[in-house]
């Protein structure tokens, strides 16, 4: 029988209680908040459980939105494909604090996922057995998806803006 | 038109440099002859990344068709390849694999860079993509366009050809040639 997105809400309250901060709904997604140190578990639960079935890992993303308390956030989405539901899970951090563990005991899949929440914004993920840079290059010495770098890039020396007109100056007027 | 000649079946030859002609024979210097070869039997290496390689394979097929240049031979090894052709996108993570390529060709070598994004990183201003393949190999000939169409390709084809005619044999052992390469650190 399929689950509806209450069963699913009180079964991981019942299970980890104080875990689950919050709950809500994104247009037709159900989204939980829950506390990093619970991530691998509630995967593992809603992976094994035979009423649930959440057996396929969609994507895992990192945010940045610095005007909040706790500024970073992964966000993992999960879907049953048995019985068609969707779920989407963010777990918040701060800056200090960017170590989650990784998933890769549940979803293999969660493998490159994390290399690249790694690539563009910095989070580690303990247990992880490749912890390195996936799609730039390996000596970039920043993570650049973070909002936290001028619009204008002020350390290029290989732009030309002779023939278009553009003043990096004036970018610095608007931010 | 007036380096081409057509003979009676209506299939154009190339012109016969200048030189001292009589009954039986006929004279020049060898690096003319030499230049005339090469222009007209150059290999490309295409090195296709995006939609400008696209564009190439329209200039390569029936319509354009690269074959008219001498040039319908394409060489997918570098070690025997004349001409780099680099057409699209280089992301600085592809940069060194680029550069693997260039420096696999034996001399006499040449690079087009083909597109707005090979020649200057285009619209990808963008801390993943390399603003120019000029900053890790010498390019000899530019194409702008985004894309380029096929004739503009050819154009550059054609403009490769003129520096492959007209340079000198010796090219590589010139003092100017060596400080290109070593600004770029390549030998």
């Amino acid at each position: 029988m399929k689950p509806t997105i209450e069963d699913i809400s009180s079964a991981l309250k019942e299970k980890f209680g104080d875990g689950i901060l919050a709950q809500e709904q994104q247009f037709d997604f159900p989204v939980f908040i829950i506390d990093k140190k619970i991530i691998t578990a509630v995967f593992r639960f809603l992976y094994d459980d035979e009423n649930f079935q959440f057996r396929y890992l969609t994507t895992i993303c990192g945010i940045h939105n610095p005007a909040i308390e706790k500024p970073f956030a992964l966000m993992y989405q999960v879907h049953s494909l048995v019985h068609n539901i969707r779920l989407r899970f963010k777990s918040f951090a701060t800056k200090d604090d960017l170590e989650f563990d990784t998933l890769i005991p549940v979803f293999s899949a969660a493998n490159w996922m994390e290399r690249e929440a790694f690539d563009f914004y910095g989070f580690t993920f303990k247990g992880h057995p490749k912890m390195v840079r996936i799609l730039n290059v390996e000596d970039m010495d920043y993570h650049p998806m973070r909002k936290e770098y001028p619009v204008e890039d002020e350390t290029r020396y290989d732009k030309d803006d002779t023939f278009f007109g553009r003043e990096p100056a004036g970018y610095k007027k608007l931010i | 038109m007036k380096n081409i000649q057509k003979n009676q079946e209506g299939v154009s030859v190339s012109a016969a440099p200048p030189g001292y002609e009589g009954p039986g024979f006929f004279a020049t210097s060898l690096d003319k002859v030499v230049g005339l070869a090469r222009k007209n039997s150059i290999w490309p290496l295409p090195f296709a990344t995006s939609c400008c390689g696209i564009e190439f394979m329209a200039t390569m097929a029936s319509t354009y068709d690269l074959g008219r240049f001498g040039s319908e031979r394409l060489s997918f090894s570098p070690r025997q390849a004349d001409l780099l052709m680099v057409m699209g996108t280089i992301a600085k993570k592809m940069g060194p694999v680029l550069r693997q390529v260039y420096e696999q060709m034996a001399e006499p070598r040449w690079v087009l860079s083909v597109g707005a994004c090979a020649s200057s990183g285009g619209i990808f201003d963008s801390y993943p993509v390399l603003q120019g393949i000029d900053h890790i190999i010498p390019v000899d000939v530019y194409v702008p366009g985004c894309p380029p169409r096929p004739e503009q390709i050819l154009e550059g084809i054609m403009n490769i050809q003129r520096l492959i005619q007209n340079e000198s044999l010796r090219r590589r052992h010139s003092p100017e040639y060596k400080a290109l390469l070593a600004s770029y650190g390549i030998e």
